[in-house]
Formats: C-alpha cells, sequence, structure tokens
C-alpha cells in the first residue's frame, strides 16, 4: 500500500471508510463528522505536510442512499506528493465542515460547490453563490435532477421592462 | 458619393456650389467612421482581433477605432457565448450609446445560443437587444465579419436620417 495510505492507517482508528490507490492516485474516503480532523492531520503531520488545497469539487449519485460526495484534493509543495480526500453527504442533512480555517484557498471552491451542488460548508465565513447570481431561485444547477435548459431563467430579462418604464 | 467639393476648383473656374442629397452625404459620413465598441466576450474576440490588425486592417472601412466606451462608440460587435448574468450589463452598454447605433452579432454563440443550449446561456443577443447584421461562423473569419461590415454599412445608406424611422428599428424592444 502507498505509505500516505498507511500512515493515515495508523494514526486513524476510526472515521476511515475508504482507502483506494489507482495508478498512482491515492484516495481517502472519511466519514463526515472526522473529515476535519482529518484534514487537519494532513496539513500539520510532517509525513503529509499538504500545504496546498487544488480543488474542491462535489459529485452527485442520484441512487446513493448518501447523495453527495464532496472532494477535496491536495498538494504538498515540499514533499511533491497529492492525495485525495472524499467525503459523502446525505440530502436530507447537506452540510459538512468546511476547511477555509485550514486553507485560507478553500474559501471560493466551497463557495463553487454550495452555488452549484447545494452542499453547505459549517463555519465558512461567506457562504454565498458565486458564479450565479444572489437572487438566483431557481435551485441548484449541477445537481442531476436539475434540468439542462434550466427553469427559465435564461429567456427572462426583466431589465428590459425597467428600461421601458 | 464624388459629389461633394470644398472650395473652388482655381483651375477650370467649375463652381463651388454643389447640388445633392445631404441624406446621402450624412450616411456615407457615418459608415465611414463606424467606432465600434470593444467587447470581446469569447473566442470571436480572437478573429475580431485578428480583422483589426494589420492583414485584414479593417481600419480600411473606417470601423477599425476601436473604443473602450460606450459612449464613443456606433457600432457594437457582441462576439462571443452571451450568459444570462451578462445580459442586464450588454444592454445597459448597448443604452449608453449614442445614436445611431448599430449592433452586429458576431458568431453561432451571440446569434443563438450555439451548442449552448444549457441553463445560464441566453439563446441569441437578439432577445434582448436589437440586432443588425447576423454575421454566422464559429467562430467567424475576419473576412465574415469584413463582409458583415460591409453589408452593415450599406444598411446604413439606405437609412432615412431627416424623416422618422420606422418603429421597429427603435432602441425600446419588448420580448
Amino acid at each position: 500500500m502507498h505509505p500516505l495510505l498507511d500512515r493515515i492507517q495508523q494514526a486513524f482508528s476510526s472515521g476511515i471508510t475508504g482507502l483506494a490507490e489507482w495508478r498512482g492516485d491515492v484516495a481517502v474516503t472519511v466519514s463526515r463528522d472526522k473529515l476535519h480532523e482529518v484534514a487537519q492531520f494532513l496539513r500539520d503531520d510532517p509525513w503529509m505536510d499538504f500545504d496546498y488545497i487544488v480543488h474542491v469539487s462535489s459529485v452527485d449519485w442520484p441512487d446513493d442512499e448518501e447523495r453527495f460526495e464532496v472532494v477535496w484534493e491536495f498538494y504538498s509543495i515540499r514533499k511533491r506528493h497529492r492525495i485525495r480526500l472524499k467525503a459523502r453527504v446525505p440530502e436530507s442533512d447537506c452540510v459538512v465542515d468546511s476547511l477555509t480555517d485550514l486553507w485560507k484557498g478553500a474559501d471560493f471552491m466551497e463557495r463553487e460547490v454550495y452555488d452549484m451542488m447545494g452542499i453547505r460548508f459549517r463555519n465558512h465565513p461567506d457562504l454565498r453563490r458565486i458564479l450565479m447570481p444572489d437572487d438566483y431561485t431557481e435551485g441548484y444547477p449541477l445537481r442531476k435532477d436539475f434540468p439542462l435548459r434550466g427553469k427559465g431563467w435564461r429567456d427572462t430579462f426583466e431589465f428590459l421592462d425597467e428600461i421601458s418604464r | 458619393m464624388g459629389l461633394i467639393q470644398l472650395g473652388r476648383h482655381e483651375k477650370d473656374g467649375a463652381p463651388d456650389v454643389i447640388t445633392g442629397s445631404l441624406e446621402k452625404a450624412v450616411n456615407w459620413a457615418r459608415k465611414g467612421s463606424l467606432w465600434p465598441m470593444t467587447f470581446g466576450l469569447a473566442c470571436c474576440a480572437i478573429e475580431m482581433i485578428a480583422a483589426v490588425s494589420s492583414r485584414y486592417d479593417m481600419d480600411r472601412f473606417g470601423a477599425g477605432v476601436f473604443r473602450g466606451s460606450p459612449r464613443q462608440s456606433d457600432l457594437m460587435i457582441v462576439a462571443g457565448t452571451v450568459c444570462r448574468r451578462m445580459a442586464p450589463v450588454i444592454r445597459k452598454i448597448y443604452d449608453q450609446m449614442p445614436e445611431p447605433k448599430y449592433v452586429i452579432a458576431m458568431g453561432s454563440c451571440a446569434t443563438s445560443g450555439n451548442i449552448y443550449d444549457s441553463y445560464p446561456v441566453v439563446q441569441g443577443v437578439d432577445r434582448f437587444i436589437p440586432v443588425d447584421i447576423y454575421v454566422p461562423g464559429c467562430p467567424p473569419t475576419p473576412e465574415a465579419l469584413l463582409d458583415g461590415i460591409l453589408k452593415l454599412q450599406e444598411r446604413i445608406m439606405q437609412k432615412r436620417v431627416f424623416v422618422t424611422q420606422p418603429d421597429q428599428i427603435k432602441a425600446h424592444l419588448k420580448v
């Protein structure tokens, strides 16, 4: 097994639900309540030393019991290794811990996940929509049950009424 | 034109009074100094830049003086995919342009949304501003854009200056 995975397995007795390595990609799946703890370990442990957050993204698995999956990618600039961290989130309680206190760069990326998938981040300093306008009411566009053409927003031009008034 | 003459021809003693259509003279002046708005939204902007630079040299037709402000522009070339969030901005810029003003929808995206039949993409810029010329292509070649500008110049020559314009080319547009 990959040395990174070994070390994570030794450090945590519970909370790790999956360890995977595929063609050099290392991925760890954690339970939601352990997420922040594991992330802190990835940043502070001298063998881990992940000082750079590459990306935060999310996946919608409509048929699964826990519908959403949030994915973080980390890279260590000093040690030149990378890791992927995943956590499942159910639709009924769509909240996951924010990692903005550990990596400042997570701020905008978590806002994007919130905007597109509707997953809220606990303790995020400024959780607003980032791509869609603040008053957008049609929902979360990257969910699988969102219609591809939207729900009519792209064809409504309310500013035209203001001009002709 | 060939009808405009300034000053007296000393050599042949030709008269300095010329009769002609002032409407034509005004239209000729308008078509010969189309100042476009710098308005690149996507990859079409690259072709628009190519059309202005030395090889194609849009300045030959008087349309090469790109302005950064709508208040100095006559022509808006909407070059690229128009997202719904951008739409009020485009409309505001269009409203800030002084009359007479013209709009070219450059490329398939500005014309119809192209393949982007998705939630944020406006299906054609003509849904909220009046468009004079549609230039097809993805992206259109600089030649195609030049052709669009020449077609627009032909249209400008046909416009009435000192009588009321027909309603459909007025600024207010209900969708």
